[in-house]
């Protein structure tokens, strides 16, 4: 009774925040399109998810962003390994600061950051001016709206969430560990591979997952920073709701993306619970 | 073999090491004995290679060990929170090193088997760390080490985290171990005891200098200087001065030994060598009897002198009643001078 009544106020927040708005969405998908406010009556029609199956669009749009999300993740954790080493490194005293270092962007808006690398990669912008004052390049090039704009944008975005899982798995560890490996005979390299990725390869899924799953939604930075083909399921999202206005197809693609999504993060609690 | 010339080496404002000396014989078993903050693990952690010092000099069997860095060394280190790797069995950890050396499957499998039969852990091959015990666990990190072959083994408080029951068993299979590999063994410690039981040789630090090296038998009987008499904490240290061929002790309330060099500064009084003196006998001093510990073989008794010292003594019949006025007394050459 008294545990209920502790977690009365965690179910009520889960009902708003996560249920509520699920519900909607499902109720939402087998509605039926109409010209109004809002743009549709309730129904039970099954011609969205039919739409999402039978035209290969939704299904690319589904495979360019899980594509996107791992690329990001993955290009998170080889520059997370590298930054977590060497904050695990320091004297403790200097962890907090390097710390603050890290989430140090994330003092600015998210959208204003973005608008830095707009800055930065336009025909105009910073990269291209220096590139051809030093006569590197004679015109302008295209680094704006392009896949490498949009990964630079998609890993400057979601860095420290691989960062802080390694960094912490990194502190648990004994040092004596590394000095082990040396003193029976492994160079650096050799530590590396054989005791500190395999006793942090738990702590680098965590990051790869916290990266992935919010990643593969994203909408915002391939719209901004990336090409026109990049079609990720977010923008299509975006579009089916804001510029067609099918709220059931648009509901349907974001069911379809949260069923994707369920596996990974359940993957991702069994970590947790592992570690 | 292995010779440490001017070692020094600065932490901020702590002088871990300052200007030590010191010579290892090959295949002796060398106990380095101090208190926290005395550079024992600092030492230890230079010939290993994860310390470099600020100045001074290191070689083994001649050659300059400093450019050499850790994975290249011939000296091996069992780490003192043991360093199992938990990700590897205990095979796995014992092959570690002689995969990196490069060692073939086969004579790798007969070695381990030569390392773990010498360890006494036969049949655990396939265990991971955490399902060994405390005492199992030590034995892998030797077996580790060992394995390898070292001409010098360091081994960082070996027994520090063995209950009291295992280590006494476990301190005397060490030097069985280091008799027959025949390695040079170099013991950190803070436990006297573990020290005089196990080492060839021991050599007390303070404040990152060598204050006395030697045989246990002679550190303990003849300690140079009035820390190491404290720090083996089987002595009694009284301070004074020499006066007309008296040792002159304000703590000890006059005058308490006599015929000592003049650059005397204090005595160390061994507990067991002073006793309690019956009626008939004119005792060197008297004190009152403060506090007694029964220790199952012997007596620990306190008694506060005359002058206000407090002498160790170890009695061997049951004591006077604690409070009672006492006589204690001792030969001439249970008084050790120290002149520094």
């Amino acid at each position: 009774m008294r545990r209920a009544v502790l977690l009365a106020p965690l179910w009520a927040w889960l009902l708003l925040i996560v249920a509520a708005p699920v519900l909607i969405l499902v109720v939402m998908a087998f509605a039926i399109p109409a010209d109004g406010v809002p743009p549709f009556t309730l129904g039970l029609r099954f011609a969205a998810f039919v739409m999402l199956v039978e035209d290969f669009y939704y299904a690319k749009a589904l495979l360019a962003a899980l594509r996107l999300a791992a690329t990001t993740a993955g290009l998170c954790l080889l520059i997370a390994y590298p930054i977590a080493l060497g904050m695990a490194g320091v004297q403790p005293r200097w962890r907090l600061p390097l710390l603050a270092l890290l989430m140090l962007p994330f003092w600015t808006g998210f959208v204003l950051r973005l608008g830095a690398w707009i800055g930065l990669l336009r025909d105009e912008g910073l990269v291209n001016h220096l590139l051809r004052g030093l006569g590197i390049a004679e015109a302008p090039l295209p680094l704006l709206y392009t896949e490498g704009a949009m990964l630079a944008g998609m890993v400057h975005a979601y860095l420290p969430f691989a960062v802080l899982p390694i960094f912490t798995a990194l502190i648990r560890l004994d040092p004596a560990l590394w000095e082990a490996a040396a003193d029976l005979g492994a160079r650096p390299a050799r530590v590396f591979f054989s005791v500190t990725l395999p006793l942090t390869l738990p702590a680098a899924a965590a990051g790869f997952l916290l990266v992935f799953i919010p990643a593969a939604g994203e909408f915002v930075i391939p719209e901004l920073l990336g090409p026109p083909e990049a079609q990720v399921i977010g923008r299509v999202l975006w579009q089916e709701f804001f510029q067609n206005r099918d709220w059931p197809l648009a509901a349907a693609l974001a069911l379809a993306l949260l069923a994707l999504l369920i596996l990974p993060i359940r993957w991702f609690q069994r970590l947790g619970a592992g570690a | 073999m292995l010779i440490a010339t001017a070692l020094e080496k600065r932490f901020g404002p702590v002088q871990a090491l300052a200007k030590l000396d010191l010579a290892i014989n090959a295949g002796e078993f060398f106990a380095l004995l101090g208190g926290s903050g005395s550079g024992k693990s600092t030492l230890l952690r230079m010939l290993a290679g994860f310390e470099a010092p600020d100045a001074g000099a290191l070689t083994l069997d001649g050659q300059d060990l400093l450019p050499v860095p850790p994975w290249a060394r011939p000296i091996n280190m069992m780490f003192q929170s043991y360093a199992l790797f938990p990700h590897m069995n205990v095979a796995e950890n014992i092959a570690y090193g002689l995969k990196r050396a490069g060692v073939a499957a086969q004579e790798r499998r007969s070695r381990i088997a030569v390392a773990l039969d010498l360890v006494g852990l036969q049949g655990l091959e396939a265990r991971k760390p955490q399902q060994l015990s405390g005492g199992q666990k030590q034995r892998v990190a030797l077996a580790r080490s060992v394995v390898m072959g070292p001409r010098l083994l360091l081994l960082d408080e070996p027994m520090a985290a063995l209950d009291a029951g295992l280590r006494e068993r476990t301190g005397l299979e060490l030097r069985v171990l280091q008799r027959k590999t025949g390695a040079a063994f170099i013991m950190v410690t803070h436990d006297q005891q573990e020290a005089l039981a196990l080492a060839d040789r021991i050599a007390v630090l303070e404040a990152g200098r060598v204050a006395q090296i030697g045989p246990p038998q002679e550190v303990y009987a003849r300690p140079a200087t009035r820390f190491v008499a404290r720090f083996l904490g089987a002595a009694n240290v009284l301070e004074g001065r020499m006066q007309d061929g008296g040792f002159e002790s304000a703590e000890a309330g006059g005058v308490i030994a006599s015929g000592l060099p003049a650059e005397t500064i204090a005595i160390a009084l061994r507990a067991e060598q002073i006793r309690l003196t019956g009626a008939a006998e004119a005792p060197c001093t008297t004190g009152i009897l403060e506090d007694v510990a029964y220790r199952g073989d012997d007596w620990l008794l306190i008694i506060r002198i005359q002058g206000g010292a407090r002498l160790r003594v170890v009695h061997n019949a049951p004591p006077p009643a604690p409070g009672s006025v006492v006589g204690v007394a001792w030969g001439a050459a249970a008084v050790v001078p120290l002149f520094a």
